[in-house]
Formats: C-alpha cells, sequence, structure tokens
C-alpha cells in the first residue's frame, strides 16, 4: 500500500524534469545532439560543401573523366577503411593494414606470374596471407594484451620486410599478370562516368559491413567491446574472441584491397602503398568514428576516404600545390577530432 | 529473543527449501583467510543484505556465489543442487544475475540494446538463422514490457543512449537487465551507493517489487537505512566468519553496527 504512492509520484515529477531539459537546449547543443546522433552526419556535410566550392572554382571538377577518376583514387583507401574502421570501433588501431595489402598483393601477382598458379588460386592464397596477418595481430593483442598501436607498429615493419624478402624488392607489371587480377581496373560506364569493378567492390564491402555492424549482434558486439570492454565482458561477451574477429575480418576485407590495388596500379609493387595506413586513419577519423572506440558508423569512412580524395583533386585542378593538399589534409584531420571531443560533451 | 527464533517453527521460510545455500565456504589469498568457513541461504522472495565491515569477506562472498572467485573448500547449492561456478558466465547461465557496481552497461548503446546486450535476440526465418538480423522492434518491445512489470516508469523511451540517463536510471536499467531473463537469484552490489535520496529510494523500490515477484535479492550495502528498510534478514560478515543473521525487528541498526565491529555479540541483548 505505501508502494502506491512512492510508485506514483515518479510520474508526476518526470514530465517537469524533461520540459526543465528541453527548455535549456540551444541552438547549438541541438546541433550538438544530433551529431552525437548521426556520427555520418558532419563528414555528410562537408563532403556537400567540398564538392560545391571545388565545382565553383573549376568547372572541370564535374566532368566525367575527373569524377572517375576522383572514385578510383578513393577505391583502396575506402576498402582499407572498411578495416580499420572496424578495428579502431573496437578501441584499437592498425598501423599494419597498408604492409598487409602490399604483402598479400605480391603474393597474389607473384605465384601468378612467376609460379604460374591459376589466378583464382593465386587470389585465394593471397586471401589466406592476409587473414593470416590479421590473425597474428589478433594473437598478439588478445594473448599478449599488448596494446593495438604497439602490435601493429611491430607487424608492420614485419610484413614490409616479408613483402621485399619474398619479392627480392621487384615490382611485377600489369601484362605478366592475369586477366582476372588486373580485372578490378577494368571500367564500365553509367551516365557518361567510368567506374572500375574496384569501386564497385568496395561500394559491395561497405553495404556487407554496414548491414553486419548494425543488424547483427556481433556488430552490436564490435561496438560494446570498443566503448567498454569491462562492461561487455561482465555482460557476457566474449571479449576476446570479438577481437580476434575483428582482427581477421580485417585482413579479409584487405585482401580484397591488395586485389583493386593491382588493378588500379595496374601492376604489384612492394613499395607502393606501405603507407596507405595513415591515409586510411585519416578517412576513418574525418569520417566521424571516434578514436577511443565505441562509436562511429561505416558510411561516414567512405564519406572521410572521398573528403580526402575530392580535397587532393579539388585543390590540384584549383591549381594549388601538392604540398597545400597534403597541408589541408592535415587541417581536416585536426578539425575532425577536435568536432568528436566537442560532441563527446554532450550532457557530461 | 535470539536468533534461533526468527527461523523458528512458525516461520515459513523454514519449510521451504533455500534457492541458493552456502556451506562452509573457505577462501584464502595467499595467507591472507578471506573467509573462514561461512555459510548462507537465501529464501524463495526474500531480500537478504549482507553487510560488514570493509575486509569482512563481504566481496569474497559474494564473489563466491557469483562465480567471479572458486572457494577453497565448501560447497555452494542452487535449488538443493550442487553447483560449481568457475567464471561469472557460469553462474549468470545457472540464473544468478549480478549487477555490479560499475554497473557494466554501455553508455552509448540505447537501453533496450542493453537490456539485450549479449543475448541479442535474432529474427525468425532466414533472416534470423542466415542473415544472423536482430530482432531489434521486438527486443525493444519487450524491453518495454519488462521495465512496466517492473514498475520503472523513470524510463519512458527504450531508444534513448544510456549515457543521457541519470545515475538512477542507469542503475534501473541495469537491475531490470538483472531480473528480465527469468533469473532465480539477483545480487546487487552497492546499488545506491552513488544515487542521492530520490533515486536511492526508486531503486529500493526495485528491489521491493523484485520481492514481490518472487525473486530472492542478495543486497550488499554499506548503507544501513536502506538495509534496514528492504531487507527480511540481514547476514553481518565479521573477520571472514558470519558474526550472526539478524532481522529488522530483532535488532536495532545501532545493535547491527555494533556486532559487525565485534562490540558485541548477536545473543546478547540489550545494553
Amino acid at each position: 500500500m505505501s508502494h502506491q504512492t512512492t510508485e506514483a509520484s515518479p510520474p508526476a515529477a518526470q514530465p517537469d524534469l524533461a520540459v526543465e531539459f528541453l527548455d535549456r537546449r540551444t541552438p547549438v547543443d541541438r546541433a550538438r545532439q544530433a551529431l552525437h546522433k548521426y556520427p555520418a552526419l558532419s563528414p555528410g556535410i562537408v563532403i556537400i560543401l567540398a564538392i560545391i566550392v571545388f565545382g565553383l572554382l573549376n568547372p572541370r571538377f564535374f566532368y566525367a573523366n575527373n569524377l572517375s577518376l576522383v572514385s578510383q583514387q578513393v577505391a583502396v583507401v575506402g576498402t582499407l577503411a572498411i578495416a580499420q574502421t572496424l578495428v579502431i570501433l573496437t578501441a584499437g588501431i592498425d598501423l599494419s593494414v597498408g604492409a598487409i595489402m602490399v604483402l598479400a598483393s605480391m603474393v597474389m601477382a607473384q605465384l601468378a606470374s612467376h609460379n604460374g598458379v591459376p589466378a583464382p588460386i593465386a587470389l585465394l592464397l593471397g586471401l589466406v596471407v592476409a587473414l593470416a596477418a590479421g590473425a597474428l595481430n589478433g594473437i598478439l593483442v588478445t594473448r599478449l594484451k599488448l596494446p593495438p598501436f604497439i602490435v601493429t607498429l611491430g607487424t608492420l615493419s614485419i610484413f614490409i620486410a616479408l613483402t621485399l624478402l619474398y619479392s627480392n624488392s621487384a615490382s611485377v607489371t600489369g601484362q605478366d599478370i592475369p586477366g582476372l587480377i588486373t580485372g578490378t581496373g577494368n571500367t564500365f560506364k553509367i551516365g557518361g562516368v567510368n567506374f572500375t569493378y574496384g569501386v564497385v567492390m568496395m561500394l559491395l564491402l561497405y553495404i556487407v559491413m554496414a548491414f553486419i555492424l548494425n543488424s547483427t549482434a556481433w556488430g552490436r558486439h564490435v561496438y560494446t567491446v570498443g566503448d567498454d570492454k569491462e562492461a561487455a565482458r561482465l555482460s557476457g561477451i566474449r571479449v576476446n574472441r570479438v577481437l580476434m574477429s575483428v582482427y581477421v575480418a580485417a585482413g579479409a576485407i584487405i585482401a580484397v584491397g591488395s586485389w583493386i590495388q593491382i588493378g588500379r596500379a595496374d601492376a604489384a609493387s612492394p613499395n607502393a602503398g606501405t603507407d596507405i595506413n595513415l591515409d586510411t586513419i585519416t578517412a576513418v577519423v574525418i569520417g566521424g568514428t571516434s578514436l577511443f572506440g565505441g562509436r562511429g558508423n561505416i558510411w561516414g569512412s567512405l564519406l572521410g576516404a572521398l573528403i580526402v580524395g575530392v580535397f587532393r583533386n579539388g585543390l590540384a585542378l584549383a591549381g594549388l600545390d601538392v604540398l597545400y593538399q597534403t597541408l589541408a589534409v592535415g587541417v581536416l584531420i585536426i578539425v575532425a577530432v577536435s568536432v568528436d571531443q566537442w560532441i563527446r560533451k554532450v550532457r557530461k | 529473543m535470539t536468533t534461533a527464533n526468527i527461523l523458528g517453527p512458525e516461520s515459513p521460510a523454514q519449510t521451504r527449501q533455500p534457492v541458493l545455500q552456502a556451506r562452509n565456504l573457505v577462501k584464502t589469498y595467499g595467507r591472507v583467510v578471506g573467509l573462514d568457513g561461512v555459510s548462507l541461504e537465501l529464501y524463495p522472495g526474500e531480500v537478504l543484505a549482507i553487510i560488514g565491515d570493509n575486509g569482512a569477506g563481504k566481496s569474497t562472498l559474494v564473489k563466491c556465489l557469483t562465480g567471479a572467485e572458486v572457494p577453497d573448500q565448501g560447497e555452494i547449492l542452487l535449488d538443493g543442487q550442487t553447483v560449481r561456478f568457475r567464471r561469472p558466465q557460469d553462474a549468470h547461465e545457472a540464473g544468478i544475475e549480478t549487477v555490479y557496481q560499475s554497473l557494466a552497461v554501455s553508455p552509448a548503446l540505447d537501453v533496450a540494446s542493453n537490456l539485450y546486450l549479449g543475448r541479442e535476440r535474432r529474427k525468425a526465418g532466414i533472416l534470423g538463422s542466415v542473415f544472423r538480423m536482430m530482432d531489434k522492434k521486438g527486443m525493444r518491445k519487450e524491453a518495454e514490457e519488462g521495465l512496466r512489470n517492473l514498475g520503472i516508469s523513470t524510463l519512458q523511451d527504450v531508444t534513448v543512449p544510456v549515457e543521457n540517463l541519470s545515475g538512477g536510471q542507469r542503475q534501473a536499467v541495469a537491475v531490470a537487465r538483472a531480473a528480465a531473463f527469468g533469473s532465480k537469484v539477483v545480487v546487487l552490489d552497492e546499488p545506491t551507493a552513488a544515487l542521492g535520496v530520490r533515486e536511492s529510494n526508486q531503486v529500493l523500490q526495485l528491489v521491493r517489487t523484485l520481492r514481490e515477484r518472487g525473486i530472492p535479492v542478495i543486497l550488499i550495502s554499506h548503507n544501513m537505512p536502506h538495509v534496514f528498510e528492504v531487507a527480511d534478514r540481514i547476514h553481518i560478515q565479521r573477520l571472514g566468519k558470519c558474526a550472526g543473521t539478524i532481522t529488522p525487528q530483532s535488532h536495532t541498526m545501532t545493535e547491527a553496527v555494533a556486532i559487525m565491529t565485534g562490540a558485541r555479540k548477536v545473543d546478547e541483548k540489550g545494553a
């Protein structure tokens, strides 16, 4: 009977509280709350503004050839950014994505050209190597409990060295590689714009990964592990298993990136793209995914990769030196992380 | 009156089987004795508080019951069956739900997602079995229902991220999660420690609701007024042993504290 009275009081008090809370919100607060809820919103706004500005600066920006070029430039970074997003969502970081990509691409190209392995098998073996590389990162992170930064900094050097040892520091040119492997660079036309199959593969990967992250329990666990590891463990989530699967999945995605890279360059070079890891981190961060884990959206990373591509391309078309492109990307990163910090201050 | 009367022949508790029972638990850490032969019974539909000074073995006892520690000796019985918990997951699966002081909620996820964290439900048909799609709508609906059943009126919207909630609301989410899945026992570790007066009352109300629904609760708390407000029986730990089990009717708060600190024994009466 005494419960009745206590039970009745909270609902009466609650609306007042809500009204008070609503009244205190300024438009800035509202904007911040919206950005907090939809992490891909701010990169979305940036890309639209960038496209408008660069289009006004130089109408050639909208030419079919140029749009095709931007999409191709983005394909490899965009693909690896998917792997990077997965790792960063768990509050980790993967410095070895570029090195794994180069290693797997050399395996694919060299097996198919020098060793006469059929193209599909060569691709498959490249995938196996990338999976093993991802698994190595995963084991070191989960078993030896080393910070992902240190683990992947180490494996970055290891994979680069393995690549150079395996390939004798020699590139494989496109005409020596079977058409299936270089085919990711082939184009088809949509509305006058040439798209490569590599771009399509990247988009498909985004669609699949967006579904997995948003709609499956595994996706939710990836976020939770990055958000609060201890809470995840106490909720019965096997944290190490999730982390391990993330690094292995990253390996698989990187293997697709290797395939796209061979098509894009029409060659496999042991020296190209080892520093692409920084570009993928840039794309993920600009895309609104928090480096502290647990927060972000996979589509943001695609937007992030596009923003970098559009900035570089647009600034080049505007006649600015390449150094200014690099400068602009640096500013973008700082701004993106500042915005992330600001957004996180919601109701603290 | 002595403690013997509390569970005397007229008490219904005596005739019922304990849901959870610990017999002579011993746990040592090197040369430090954490638990020195502690027994405990938890009966259906009761709130059993465990109090004790720091280092009295309170948390060790609870850790043994919830699988976070494995006792060196003694046994634990759930519904009369001997159980062995090697990790928290074991106790969890056996039906012992623990609400930790740290709450174990994921701040960025919404209320419904947190209630189902670690046991997400999949959609029916191939969408669930092949594509592993979660049944978000169903989980939301049942989360709302579960919260309503527990009389939690402060959480109207289950799609709000937990980080936007107050301390009391977060506690409510954690307790609701513990109670929502047909659990046999709910263990609450210091549930009111970080809360204000109004929020504490809401949590205590929640404890009463659990009792009304027949779910026995083990409540660990430093807060004597809260303990005396909701507990049916109070297990007092002192120096790794059970100094006695009292009820809010048999003893006063001052007496309980005196037993806790060793100033008096359970069956001494008056002062």
